[in-house]
């Protein structure tokens, strides 16, 4: 195993600091550090970061390897500053069984650009009438113990109730897909003044915030973990916030996409703006930056969802719904919320806290002495355009084609080996 | 110059019996009024008056791009058989007249069809002339000929614009 | 001129006056001999259709011949459309046979947006989903002006399935350019969340805007909106929300009944109200050929 010494990083942006990476470890730390035969990284400038862990990634593999693969989408996280991320259940087949989750753990391994955790389906098929071999999955090499039927929401509230409660004896977590599916039916965007012009069928805010009302008194109810996924309104928050006062375990995401997009975009009809949640207006976008930096929104994930050209180059209301983000989320979480978390704030909320949500133990730890070496390498003052083409995601649909963004991720490390190297993936 | 062309008309058509008077907007419109009214002092005969615009026949649609139709009006009873003398303002390449007989023979058949104009400036690009000429005015080709009427410009007058350029 | 027509929205002012103006000399062809003017010859106008709508269709298509301009007819019926070929493929293909306007219906809202993307002639919006029919808005302003003489000050109310019309849509933006006062009539399901935005007032009661109104328009109301729950029965929409001979004779004398076609008589309409004099209806038929033809003469005419 090769040695690195990484030169004059800030951790976390303190103090230039010297870190030494020897068999998987931070072996030492300090400043004037140097060891024979290792290879030098100059981080002259460079904030290094906790690798960050993403709790909501669609790697498509396997049924999409069209869209992307274990491999294609392991390459993007690690240039987007990963080290972890949880591949979403709604594969084809559906990640309902053990025999699936293995496989895309197995894939992860091989592909060794970052831990693939694979997330389980809640129930078979993601059909939302029966519960999935939950246990096998958590006994599994995968070790499951997120599940989610992420795409569909779990609406059945009798099924939602004991699902909370049977993962509780493995520590599991459900991960709520919010969508009253009643109320959504032929929904295309956001239900408000830009719905009504464009003529689209509205997803209303209640739908989401109905079902997250719902799920928390669930999980009061039977002493459960609840994680809500990409919380897209300003409504969701205050229901978060009340859950928490009353000390319900509840843990929730918001994308980057919800903290950056409105639903103006829709005015394009170009469907890469088209996405599940729906991009929602200005002043939900404010309320989540806040509920970001207040800590009732607990975490970014990317719901990173890359689809075949032919499923965006297409009408709006036959498109499917996503956009990537894990090349992006980082520079995106940057742009709207670096002034009011810090870099402290930022790696609680895209590696500390997704990784204890997840029970990924090797994940989430900042650089110090002893620590598997997981991180990142950040430029702060770098600036790019994000050109579609050269992102190493299989597919294209990114909302920030030719966008310019602030910080570069520079270089990652997974157990103390370099994925990312001069801003370029290493395999 | 309105006179002259009025004492023509009289004279060829052997006073102007079965005859109308079609203006091509917009300036042809108010001469073709002019016209008929001098035509009613010196003899005492109404010719009727009509306007026909040629905007949707024109070749150079293509080249000039659409723009606002002008009227077309024809007086009651129509070309069918008569005499329609097409007056206009300037007369140039011709495309215009070529315009305007292809309209008029959308709207019925004359028995016969003359041309008025008040300024001829030559330069024509189709076998095309005027039977009737207020003034022939030698032009270059890059020169522009404008006719100011007080019907639709507040004065009457004709200038020659341009040509360095 | 703007080089697409796809929302009613894309005109201001000046642009509809001058679409409605040349429409009135248009409609003077319908008294001649010879129907058909050379303005778009050699020009080709393909028309784009994935919904059926024989109506629409075939007022484009005798407003395309009129001017002369070859018209090809591309049906979902029958096409590649239902093996399946993308809007995208299909749009390339007319690209590549050198359509100079493609008039488009589709049941997906923005369709016509996506496809004037993909293409270099014009795009004609011939009605998109749940969207804007702008041709159909232009079509009835052209009716109002000739029976009232103006548009700017009339009071119009639009009565139905608002969320669903994309007929309101285009009037509203239209009738608003052109200084008419447009009241969107409906019951509260039937009103999009969000049309507060809108230029226009709302009512929950039709026999309460009656009396002020210049213009009724009424929208056709699907009667299987009934199973979704947005109203209780045809019946209850019909005695609340139709037009009967009752409900005309509050109308100020003046007042004329319009419908975008095609009528569900008894439904939001009574026959009485449909074949009375007051009605446009067969009107605005004849109007949307001369409207179409403007609008196809001014964008393809104006195309350098």
């Amino acid at each position: 195993m090769t040695t690195y010494l990484i030169k004059g990083a800030r951790i976390l942006g303190g103090e230039p600091t010297d870190l030494l990476i020897r068999d998987g470890v931070v072996a030492e730390m300090g400043s004037g550090l140097s060891a024979a035969g290792a290879r030098v990284v100059d981080a002259d400038g460079l904030v290094a970061l906790p690798g960050l862990v993403d709790l909501h990634t669609h790697l498509r593999e396997p049924g999409r390897e069209d869209a992307e693969t274990v491999e294609t989408g392991s390459r993007a996280a690690a240039l987007g500053g990963y080290t972890a991320v949880c591949a979403m259940a709604n594969t084809s087949p559906v990640a309902d069984t053990a025999g699936v989750v293995e496989q895309v753990w197995r894939l992860g391994r091989e592909a060794g650009l970052v831990d693939v955790q694979p997330i389980g389906a809640v129930t078979v098929g993601l059909n939302g009438e029966q519960l999935a071999e939950l246990g096998a999955m958590a006994d599994s090499a995968a070790r499951v113990r997120i599940f989610s039927d992420d795409g569909f929401c779990v609406a059945d509230p009798r099924l939602m109730r004991r699902a909370l409660e049977y993962v509780k004896a493995f520590d599991g977590v459900i991960a709520q897909h919010a969508e009253e599916p009643r109320l959504t039916v032929g929904a295309q965007m956001h239900e408000g003044e830009v719905a009504a012009r464009l003529g689209m069928t509205g997803w209303p805010a209640v739908a989401e915030e109905s079902i997250i009302a719902r799920d928390v008194l669930l999980a009061e109810h039977v002493g459960a973990r609840l994680h809500v996924c990409h919380v897209s309104t300003a409504g969701s928050v205050g229901i978060l916030r009340w859950a928490k006062e009353r000390g319900i375990r509840v843990t929730a995401e918001v994308t980057p996409h919800h903290l950056l997009l409105t639903d103006e975009r829709a005015t394009s009809y170009d469907p890469v703006y088209k996405v599940n949640p729906p991009l929602r207006t200005a002043a939900d976008v404010a309320a989540l930056r806040a509920a970001l930096v207040e800590g009732v929104v607990d975490i970014v994930a990317t719901d990173h969802a890359p689809h075949a050209v032919e499923d965006k180059e297409c009408e709006w209301a036959y498109a499917r719904p996503g956009m990537l983000g894990l090349e992006t989320a980082l520079s995106i979480v940057i742009d709207t919320a670096l002034d009011q978390l810090g870099w402290d704030g930022i790696a609680q909320r895209m590696s500390r806290t997704p990784a204890r949500i997840a029970g990924l133990t090797e994940h989430g730890l900042d650089p110090a002495v002893g620590v598997p070496a997981n991180f990142t390498l950040v430029d702060p003052a770098a600036r790019w355009t994000v050109e579609p083409a050269d992102l190493a995601s299989r597919s294209r649909n990114t909302p920030y084609a030719e966008t310019t963004l602030p910080a570069r991720v520079v270089a990652t490390f997974l157990r103390g080996e370099p994925t990312v190297l001069d801003g370029k993936a290493t395999k | 110059m309105v006179d002259r062309i009025a004492h023509q008309i009289l004279e060829k058509t052997s006073g102007a019996a079965d005859t109308i008077l079609l203006g091509v907007p917009t300036r042809g419109v108010p001469l073709a009024h002019r016209l008929a009214a001098r035509i009613h002092a010196f003899e005492g005969v109404a010719v009727p008056v009509g306007a026909l615009d040629v905007t949707l026949y024109r070749d150079d649609l293509r080249l000039r791009g659409a723009r606002a139709l002008g009227r077309t009006e024809l007086p009651p009873g129509g070309v069918d058989g008569r005499r329609v003398i097409l007056i206009d303002d300037v007369l140039f390449s011709g495309r215009t007249v070529r315009a305007a007989l292809d309209a008029l023979g959308d709207l019925g058949r004359p028995r016969s069809v003359q041309l008025a104009v008040l300024v001829d400036r030559g330069h024509r690009e189709l076998p095309i002339r005027a039977d009737y000429v207020g003034k022939n005015i030698p032009t270059a080709l890059a020169e522009k000929v404008r006719v100011s009427l007080t019907e639709t410009d507040g004065a009457d007058e004709v200038r020659l614009l341009g040509g360095a350029a | 001129m703007i080089r697409h027509l796809l929302s009613a929205g894309d005109l201001d002012a000046a642009t509809a006056t001058l679409v409605l103006d040349t429409a009135q000399e248009m409609a003077s062809l319908a008294d001649r001999e010879v129907k058909k003017l050379p303005t778009l010859r050699g020009r080709t106008v393909v028309n784009l259709f994935y919904e059926d709508s024989t109506r629409t269709r075939i007022s484009f298509e005798a407003a395309a011949k009129r001017l002369s301009a070859d018209v090809i007819n591309f049906s979902a019926k029958g096409s590649s459309v239902s093996k399946g070929e993308s809007l995208k493929d299909t749009a390339l293909t007319l690209q590549a046979m050198g359509a100079d306007a493609v008039v488009i219906r589709h049941s997906a809202s923005g369709a016509p947006h996506r496809l004037a993307n993909w293409i270099d002639g014009t795009v004609v919006n011939a009605g998109d989903g749940t969207h804007e029919h702008p041709t159909q808005a232009l079509l009835d302003a052209y009716t109002m002006r000739s029976r009232l003489g103006r548009l700017s000050g009339l009071n119009v109310a639009i009565v139905g399935d608002v969320l669903h019309s994309r007929v309101a849509r285009s009037n509203v933006l239209l009738l608003h350019t052109l200084g008419a006062k447009v009241t969107l009539v409906a019951p509260p399901t039937l009103l999009p969340v969000g049309v507060d935005a809108w230029p226009a007032e709302t009512s929950y009661h039709l026999d309460s805007v009656l009396p002020d109104a210049d213009v009724v328009m009424m929208l056709r109301v699907q009667r299987e909106r009934m199973d979704q729950a947005y109203f209780p029965s045809a019946r209850e929409y019909s005695r609340r929300y139709g037009l009967d001979g009752a409900r005309m004779r509050r109308l100020p004398e003046h007042a004329i009944v319009m419908h975008p076609g095609p009528m569900n008589r008894g439904m939001e309409i009574t026959p009485e109200v449909a074949d009375s004099p007051r009605s446009t209806i067969v009107e605005q038929v004849a109007n949307g050929v001369s409207v179409r033809m403007a609008v196809l003469y001014l964008l393809l005419g104006g195309k350098v």
